[in-house]
């Protein structure tokens, strides 16, 4: 009898969700939308430029092949030394971030202000573009590849000291207690308790970040900043487009090079 | 019902998973199936929908032949079979009543999934289910706020959500506490026996599999080496699927567990009857 | 007592050192190869010292420069600002929406493998060179001004975004989709009752990033004349005004800076 009655009781109808929320769900598709809308409309975009795009790509690849093979030993040099300013970019970036991640951590900071400072640091590092980054250091040291080197420096202190300041602040909070208990001073803390555990990731997001480095570097030549940039510069203000397809494809070369190791040894790691 | 015709699998990796195996299940009932672990037990379930695909041999259900089906037809077909997990494969972000109403699919038109707009019929079902398996009250709930027991549940839910003509049932209880694994189970040939769906379940706790199957089979390095009734699991029989070892204390422990376990069992289900019929 | 806690610090030590590499000769090896790699790499880089020397009181005559900053021609730097965001805004869009079928194809437990090499060789292939690249390519096709800014903005968010999809559906247990499929659902259902679900808010949070990433870059791709406050920026070194470049520089940091506050906001707001 009971259980009869429950049986009738079963509702319908069932929604996942409240009217209110699926109205809005919908406000956020359509805000969306027309934000695009909107954004792509004021940009006054002159379409027409779509018209002879077609031909304007068959011309610049007629004009980029067949490449100009006896261009490639000149770019050995640069090559190399846009892998270097790279690495010696990333290697400063290292000796930067770390201090840098312990104030914008909350959990290793000292105060409001000290935690304030290291996030600006941060948020300024990442804001400013590498190639502006380049542009600053060029007008400081002039151009080439120590400018280059400062401007991948200055970038990436960002970038690593974001996700170690993350890192930071999700270990084991056990050890730093054990060690404090022990009456270590705070850079013993620092170097036994902290250091250790985030030892893999300042690995793993150097390596990573080494192999984006490697892209940027490459067109730090733009501005100046030494490396194959500027040869590649030269070539496209020359208009020697068969000069510039042997660069990307050095460039294409080194780069998928660099991001199989870096993926490589960032499996060692893990 | 379902018909295996000499089965058999041979991973790309060479491993020879299944060799010839075949049997019959023709009546509504709960099979177990026992052997060591990489004896092929989830390899034969996963052949039976096609999760795995057979090397060679035959699963006929009624008179489908289910390696013959293309996409759209294995589509259908695997509707008719519900299938448990050991790691209850929720999707973990849908709530207690999404999980469920995905055992019905495979009947939904894509706009209606899209809306989560499933027919009355099968709501009231969900509902109904859900107080069954003892999850009144938790529709809203997301999978992953749930205990290993509770998702198990669900998984049932949603496998008895497609009114299967077959279940198919991968170690239910392996991630569960030796508790909750018997009530799981309980739930589990319950509900097989009330909806008359015969049921093919791996196992690999002896005890558990003597407690509740109707048949069992014993699969050993890919093989069919025991099918028959709990009562004739002997120690040789058990020496045969599972190696040489001492089962003497395997054996009584289950039936002294086997006692107490059905007396508890009546006495819950005793229980249950009261609360009903007082509410 | 002291003795029994000085013991233990010393077990603690010893017992959360991580040891990445442990035969010691080769670490130290490594060590000595790093430590050998940057004096070759520093005495092989043509460095003119001279110019560097007085690089330091450069510094200090265009910080100098710099400060204060000048707003003063604030019209231009919001002009400037607000294409750059609209830049951002319609390539993070475009991005997002070509993102989903390029990142399901890119998703090997998905698709058949030949679909799935397509898939990864495009993303691979658009990530490969640096925007300033593709931007100098779009501006010779399309010609200055933001519209080739949008598209290389797209093609990065469209390759990031699908890149970080494909492996995040990768990295879902298979047992979910398993399930699905067992229920007798076909493959869009499976994509809108179970990848869905699990995948979506990752996908926010990555699109949401990249609409930050996008105001950032869209000051590079400015530099070869594809739009937005990065032509100003630009215009404003080459005529030595340093003073507004700070002002636009500190306005973009503002922007990344509240645009975080906002990311973080919604991806809160997404568990
Ligand atoms: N996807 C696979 N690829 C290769 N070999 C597999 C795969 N799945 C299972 N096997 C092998 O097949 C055999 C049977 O496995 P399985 O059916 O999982 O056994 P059980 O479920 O009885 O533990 C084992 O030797 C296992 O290693
Ligand atoms: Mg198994």
């Amino acid at each position: 009898m009971t259980v009869r009655q429950n049986i009738e009781k079963y509702p319908e109808v069932w929604h996942r969700f409240s009217p209110r929320e699926t109205l809005m769900r919908y406000v956020w598709y359509l805000g969306t939308v027309f934000v695009a809308v909107w954004s792509i409309s004021k940009l006054d975009i002159p379409w027409f430029y779509f018209l002879d795009a077609h031909v304007q790509a068959k011309d610049l690849a007629v004009r980029m092949w067949p490449p100009d093979w006896d261009f490639a030993n000149q770019l050995v040099k640069p090559l190399i030394e846009t892998i270097h300013i790279a690495t010696l970019g990333t290697f400063i970036t290292i000796l930067i971030a770390f201090p840098v991640a312990f104030l914008a951590a909350r959990n290793t900071t000292f105060n409001a202000l000290t935690w304030f400072v290291g996030r600006f640091i941060l948020v300024a590092s990442r804001s400013v573009n590498t190639i502006v980054w380049g542009l600053l250091f060029v007008a400081i040291f002039g151009p080439g590849p120590l400018a280059g080197i400062w401007a991948i420096a200055f970038r990436s202190i960002g970038f690593m000291g974001k996700l170690v300041a993350e890192a930071i602040e999700e270990i084991d909070k056990g050890t730093v207690e054990a060690i404090e208990a022990t009456g270590a001073s705070r850079l013993q803390v620092l170097w036994i308790g902290i250091l250790p555990q985030v030892l893999p990731v300042i690995y793993g997001t150097t390596v990573y970040r080494w192999d984006i480095n490697i892209r940027e570097s490459s067109v730090l030549g733009f501005v100046g900043a030494g490396g194959i940039g500027i040869l590649l510069y030269s070539s496209i203000n020359q208009f020697m487009w068969q000069e510039v397809t042997v660069i990307l494809i050095a460039v294409l070369g080194v780069v998928i090079a660099s991001e199989f190791l870096s993926a490589t040894v960032r499996q060692r790691i893990s | 019902m379902l018909e295996i015709i000499r089965l058999s699998k041979v991973y790309p990796t060479g491993t020879v998973a299944l060799q010839d195996v075949s049997f019959t299940v023709d009546t509504p009932q709960v099979v177990t199936i026992i052997g060591p672990s990489g004896a092929g037990k989830s390899t034969l379930i996963r052949c039976i929908n096609r999760l795995v695909e057979p090397t060679s041999g035959k699963v006929m259900l009624d008179d489908i032949d289910v390696r013959s089906l293309n996409r759209r037809e294995l589509c259908k077909v695997r509707r008719r079979m519900g299938m448990i997990f050991q790691e209850y494969n929720l999707v973990e972000r849908l709530t207690v009543m999404e999980n469920l109403l995905s055992g019905r699919l495979g009947y939904v038109g894509f706009w209606k999934t899209y809306r989560r707009k499933f027919p009355p019929a099968d709501v009231v079902a969900a509902f109904k289910l859900l107080d069954r398996v003892g999850l009144s009250g938790y529709q809203d709930t997301r999978a992953d706020a749930l205990s290993g027991g509770e998702r198990q549940r669900v998984g049932i839910s949603r496998a008895l959500m497609q009114q299967p003509d077959l279940l198919l049932v991968d170690e239910p209880t392996a991630s569960l506490d030796p508790k909750t694994s018997r009530q799981i189970m309980r739930l589990l040939v319950e509900l097989a026996h009330e909806h008359g769906t015969p049921a093919l379940v791996n196992i690999h706790d002896v005890g558990l599999a003597q407690s509740f199957a109707d048949r069992i089979i014993g699969l050993s390095e890919g093989r069919i080496v025991f099918d028959g009734t709990s009562q004739q699991v002997t120690a040789e029989v058990l020496t045969e699927i599972y190696g040489e070892e001492d089962w003497s204390t395997t054996i009584r422990k289950i039936e002294e567990d086997n006692d107490q376990d059905t007396q508890k069992g009546a006495s819950k289900h005793k229980d249950r009857m009261t609360r009903e019929t007082a509410a | 007592m002291k003795l029994s806690t000085e013991t233990q610090t010393g077990a603690e030590l010893q017992w959360h050192r991580i040891k990445l590499i442990e035969n010691p000769l080769i670490r130290n090896g490594l060590a000595l190869l790093a430590v050998a790699y940057i004096f070759w790499s520093v005495g092989s880089l043509e460095i003119e010292w001279a110019r560097v020397a007085h690089g330091l009181p450069r510094a200090v005559k265009m910080i100098t420069r710099m400060i204060p900053p000048d707003f003063g021609r604030w019209q231009l730097l919001i002009r400037g600002m607000l294409e750059s965001i609209q830049m951002a805004l319609v390539a993070s869009f475009l991005g997002m929406c070509l993102a989903v079928p390029l990142g399901i194809c890119g998703a090997g437990n998905l698709v058949p493998k030949p679909v799935y090499l397509i898939a990864r060789s495009i993303i691979i292939l658009s990530r490969t060179f640096h925007e300033i690249v593709v931007a100098i390519l779009f501006v010779k096709i399309f010609g200055f001004g933001p519209l080739a800014g949008i598209l290389t903005l797209t093609l990065g968010s469209t390759s990031f975004i699908s890149k970080m999809l494909a492996e995040d559906i990768e990295n879902m247990t298979p047992g979910q989709i398993e399930a699905i499929r067992a229920t007798g659902a076909n493959f869009p259902k499976l994509l809108i009752y179970c990848i869905s679900p699990q995948a979506l808010p990752r996908y926010l949070g990555v699109s949401i990033y990249r609409l930050d990433a996008n105001i950032r870059h869209s000051t590079v791709v400015g530099i070869v004349g594809a739009g937005g406050i990065g032509q100003v920026l630009a215009a404003s070194f080459s005529r030595y005004d340093y003073d507004f470049s700070l002002a636009i520089l500190l306005t973009i940091i503002a922007l990344v800076f509240l645009g975080e506050f906002f990311s973080n906001w919604v991806r809160s707001q997404l568990r």
